[in-house]
């Protein structure tokens, strides 16, 4: 496993050699009874042919911010900040900007495969769809490449299966098919929101496998959400780690696991069991507390009301993210907002590394 | 899907029998001697034995029905009390008049009412939508006779433009046979589409908020092709099921339509024959409905398991 | 979803039609709250306000008796002194009509839902409840399906006569499957959350399970049903006394009015025109609010 050091701090300006630079997204709903803040001035850089796992509990913004980066959000959220592909800013684009992008650039992988797919359409007239919108093949060709990609994603029979409505697939195959039909036309960038999470263990690991295996082919940088620290120590380069619409750390794997910073994160690794290992439900419930929904984003740590560390500081200020804290003997890359940080591992933690 | 079919047949047959049963005893129900109530105005002795022996009325109640059951499969629905005539020579005069105008009314109503659904399904939330959402609701408010009336009042009577009344079949000349029907025809099928135009708007949103069309989204798909390919092939699926249920509404529209524009169908049938007591008449009328209303739900269920694939195509994988 | 003003504090789990004391008196009055804030559910609430006071009180209201002829003043046009609205073929006060004709609309418009009511709802439930009865009950939706309202109507009226009662019967008749199949799939919804299957558990008795979990989480659907349910049972009414199945001559109803209207709608196109605007509005007010309060009730957020 390759460790970029990266920077990461968000003032810190152009993440050069990124194909995907966020800086400050920041995204609010209006609904009926008021504003929701649901993702609040994140950054994050993703460079070719790595693996970026976010990570947190249900409700605290992974599939917004995934959604909002090619635009994909309903109309009732506001969006703010920049997402850059290739240097392309994609906040505010235009729509036909914005759908020759999708699909072709940034594609998504959803964590329902069986409601995610069309139940009235077959899998090959799904996959066609993308090449047919983006890359204009003819009819032969088409299936050719369809067959090719079914194939490639470690599906059996692939002339068979190409027929196939997917009520007739099983749950493993259906997200191999969603991952054929996101790889379609080679994008830069796979958005894989939870892909495993409604699957069954044994059937996990084979379809991260296969994430693995496009990474490494074809170069595709890829970012995988969930809330699965398994799978983020299974796949992923670098982590990133939001509570209620922040990052609040951000590091390579091994230096996460190693030397978690905030709490949050802390509390996270100890409610896990050892990571290498697929867990089946979300044991990210042991830490007790709920991710609040937000109105407005207070300037306070919003961990502190299930922080065992929080002081008057915490609920006085927003710690901001910061990445200089050599004095705790950090790797480069790694940056936390936090503002009583861990520090040095105890020495019970260090079962937890992988 | 073929058990799903036979099931859906065996329900349909179960349900048939059942609706024969019902209009048998309907007419058992009538107070008094039922010889009397089939033999309308010619109550002399000779007649009444006669009726008891054509209905079997001196015989047990199941006989009764055998023979009941038996005439129909004979295509014999009793002769009118009034005119002598057999029904079934009736029914196939005022048949096809009855089934061009609800035939045209359908198609009319799933033009005007899928795509006002879908646009107001798409527009979600703009003025499309609420010119969309206002004329349904109007549309299903309105009593369409009321409309008829008016329609009549200001378009045939006061400018010509259209006959008020009377039928002009089809065989005989064409042109003048759709210039009498279309006013009817409008009339029935503005309900109709009021109906069927909410019934598409719901299933096309509950299609549209779906997983898969967030994934054709970010497939990079054209709106049209969201909504043409992915929301609308599904939401269609549910419309056609509802749509069945609506048949009921048809043929109660189609009467007093018929009533209206003084159209010889099965309506004006029906109700002359309500008012001269003409109880044969009345029987089948009901019998010949229920039957059709089952045969139609049956044909819908086919249809349905033809463009659904979850069916057509059975064999969920482990 | 409700936004915190404290912005700390944990935001609340989905309640899922939970008879919880607290937030079932939230969710009354969110409900209230979103039917106030929309204009067309006010409006239309108070038309039907108004309609409904108008028909208890009528016979006070109306200006004439609706049954009062006067010979010398037939088909006088609205405006003229005495009869705001005009007078109809045999000279009755066109307004007196109008008033009293509601009053029956809205009588066969209750009397039809509540016969579908009484019939519909238990057998919805029991369908949904009990797997043994599902069955039969199922076929006899389908049975009740096959006869629509103005064939049952014409087959009533064969039997036993047309009537007010019979019309209101008819249409009640022809409107208990859309019940049962609402209660039906509403009880196997509900039969399948945790609260009941706990208590289905824990012993307790099916009727008791049926009445204390059921039924009441059940209310708003059949609320929401019975809104849309009563303007289509007013529209059967003016169709079946239009035709001579319902309401006969003379008592006014706005069916009969357009019955007769039809023959002089040329001469006098108030007669034809005021009955079908007061069936209109009547309908529409009742369909509007149905819409509003399956909006308001639709955990999801408003649908218009
Ligand atoms: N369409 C929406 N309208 C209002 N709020 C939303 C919407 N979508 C998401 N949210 C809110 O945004 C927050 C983040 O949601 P999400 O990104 O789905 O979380 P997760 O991390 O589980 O993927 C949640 O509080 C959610 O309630
Ligand atoms: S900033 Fe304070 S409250 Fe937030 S994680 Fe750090 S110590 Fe806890
Ligand atoms: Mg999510």
């Amino acid at each position: 496993m390759t460790i970029t050091p990266l920077e990461v701090d968000h003032r810190s300006g152009s993440g050069s050699g990124s194909i995907l630079e966020v800086r400050d997204l920041t995204v609010t709903f209006t609904t009926e009874s008021g504003t929701v803040s649901a993702v609040d001035h994140i950054s994050l850089d993703l460079r070719e042919g790595e693996i970026v796992g976010i990570v947190g509990e249900s409700g605290c913004g992974k599939s917004v911010t995934a959604m909002s980066l090619s635009g994909l959000l309903p109309r009732s959220a506001r969006t703010a900040g920049s997402v850059r592909l290739h240097g392309t800013e994609l906040i505010g684009a235009k729509e036909p900007v914005l759908r020759a992008v999708r699909g072709r650039d940034i594609a998504y992988i959803f964590q329902e495969p069986m409601s995610s797919l069309n139940p009235v359409l077959t899998v090959g007239r799904q996959i066609s769809e993308v090449l047919q919108v983006h890359e204009r093949l003819s009819r032969k060709l088409t299936r050719d490449r369809v067959i090719e990609l079914l194939t490639l994603v470690g599906i059996p029979s692939p002339l068979q299966r190409i027929d196939n409505y997917p009520h007739q697939l099983s749950g493993g195959m259906r997200q191999r098919v969603m991952i054929a039909m996101a790889v379609a036309c080679d994008p830069k960038v796979l958005v894989a929101d939870e892909p495993t999470t409604a699957l069954d263990v044994t059937v996990q690991a084979g379809i991260l496998d296969i994430l693995r295996e496009l990474r490494d082919r074809l170069g595709t940088a890829i970012l995988i959400i969930t809330h699965d620290l398994g799978v983020i120590a299974d796949i992923a380069d670098r982590v990133v780690v939001m509570y209620a619409g922040r990052v609040v750390e951000s590091a390579p794997v091994d230096e996460l696991f190693a030397r978690p910073q905030h709490h949050y994160t802390a509390g996270l690794l100890a409610a896990s069991p050892a990571p290498g290992r697929h867990a089946g439900t979300d044991r990210l419930q042991e830490i007790p507390g709920l991710v609040p929904v937000l109105a407005v984003q207070p300037d306070a740590c919003t961990f502190a009301p299930r922080c065992p560390a929080a002081d008057a500081q915490c609920l006085g200020s927003a710690p901001p993210l910061t990445s200089d804290q050599n004095a705790l003997g950090l790797l480069p890359g790694h940056a936390f907002a936090c503002w009583h940080p861990c520090g040095k591992p105890p020495t019970s933690a260090k079962e937890l590394k992988p | 899907m073929r058990t799903y079919l036979l099931n859906r047949a065996w329900q349909s047959l179960l349900t048939l029998i059942l609706a024969t049963v019902v209009v048998f005893l309907g007419v058992r129900a009538l107070p008094g001697d039922p010889a009397l109530a089939l033999a309308g105005e010619d109550r002399s002795p000779e007649t009444l034995a006669a009726i008891r022996l054509q209905y079997g009325l001196d015989q047990s109640i199941p006989v009764q029905f055998g023979h009941f059951v038996n005439n129909i499969l004979h295509g014999d629905l009793g002769t009118s009390i009034r005119t002598g005539t057999p029904v079934s020579s009736m029914m196939r005069t005022a048949l096809p008049v009855t089934l061009q105008l609800a035939v045209f009314a359908i198609v009319l109503a799933t033009i005007v009412g899928v795509g006002a659904g879908v646009v107001a399904a798409a527009k979600r939330g703009r003025p499309a939508e609420w010119v969309a959402n206002g004329l349904a609701l109007i549309g299903l408010s309105v009593p369409h006779f009321w409309l008829g009336l008016v329609a009549i009042l200001y378009l045939a009577v006061a400018t010509g433009l259209f006959p008020a009344s009377g039928f002009v079949p089809f065989t005989e000349n064409p042109v003048e046979n759709l210039h009498h029907i279309l006013l009817p025809v409008v009339i029935l099928g503005t309900g109709l589409s009021a109906v069927i135009m909410r019934q598409t708007r719901s299933a096309t949103l509950d299609a549209l908020s779906a997983d898969y069309v967030r994934t054709a989204k970010a497939k990079g798909l054209r709106p049209s092709a969201v909504i043409g390919r992915h929301a609308l092939r599904n939401s269609l699926i549910v419309v056609v099921t509802i749509a069945g249920l609506q048949l009921g509404e048809l043929i109660s529209g189609a009467v007093v339509t018929e009533q209206i524009f003084g159209l010889p169908g099965f309506g004006k049938m029906t109700l002359d024959a309500v008012f001269q007591r003409d109880y044969p008449v009345i029987q089948a009328v009901v019998l010949v409905t229920a039957t059709a209303y089952i045969a139609i739900n049956f044909l819908v269920d086919l249809l349905y398991s033809l463009i659904d694939p979850r069916i057509r195509v059975g064999g969920e994988a482990a | 979803m409700s936004t915190t003003e404290a912005p700390l504090t944990p935001g609340p789990s989905v309640a899922d039609g939970d008879a919880d004391a607290p937030r079932e008196v939230g969710r009354r009055r969110r409900i209230v709250r979103r039917l106030i804030g929309n204009p067309l559910a006010v409006i239309s609430f108070a038309v039907l306000l108004v309609a409904v006071v108008v028909a208890v009180f009528a016979p006070w209201i109306a200006p004439y008796s609706p049954e009062q002829t006067d010979f010398a003043r037939t088909f006088a046009p609205p405006g003229t002194s005495g009869h705001l609205l005009g007078t109809d073929d045999l000279g009755r006060d066109v307004l007196s009509r109008l008033i009293l004709g509601s009053r029956a609309s809205l009588e066969v418009g209750l009397l039809a839902v509540a016969t579908a009511l009484v019939v519909g709802v238990p057998l919805g439930l029991a369908s949904g409840y009990f797997r043994s009865l599902d069955a039969v009950i199922s076929r006899f939706t389908d049975l009740l399906l096959a006869f629509p309202f103005l064939i049952l109507a014409v087959g009533l009226a064969a039997i036993r006569g047309a009537s007010l009662g019979n019309a209101a019967v008819a249409i009640g008749i022809a409107q208990i499957p859309g019940f049962i199949r609402l209660v039906r799939s509403e009880t196997l919804r509900l039969k399948s959350l945790d609260f009941v299957t706990a208590s289905i558990v824990d012993g307790a008795g099916d009727l008791w399970v049926l009445g204390k979990h059921v039924l009441p989480n059940a209310t708003s659907v059949i609320l929401v049903q019975a809104t849309v349910a009563i303007p289509a049972a007013i529209l059967g009414e003016a169709v079946l006394s239009f035709l001579g199945l319902g309401i006969q001559p003379p008592d006014p109803s706005l069916g009969t009015m357009l019955a007769t209207a039809q023959q002089f709608a040329a001469r006098a196109p108030w007669t034809a025109i005021l009955p079908g605007v007061t069936i209109m509005v009547l309908v529409l007010a009742f369909n509007i609010f149905g819409d509003s309060l399956r909006d308001a009730l639709d955990p999801k957020g408003s649908r218009s």
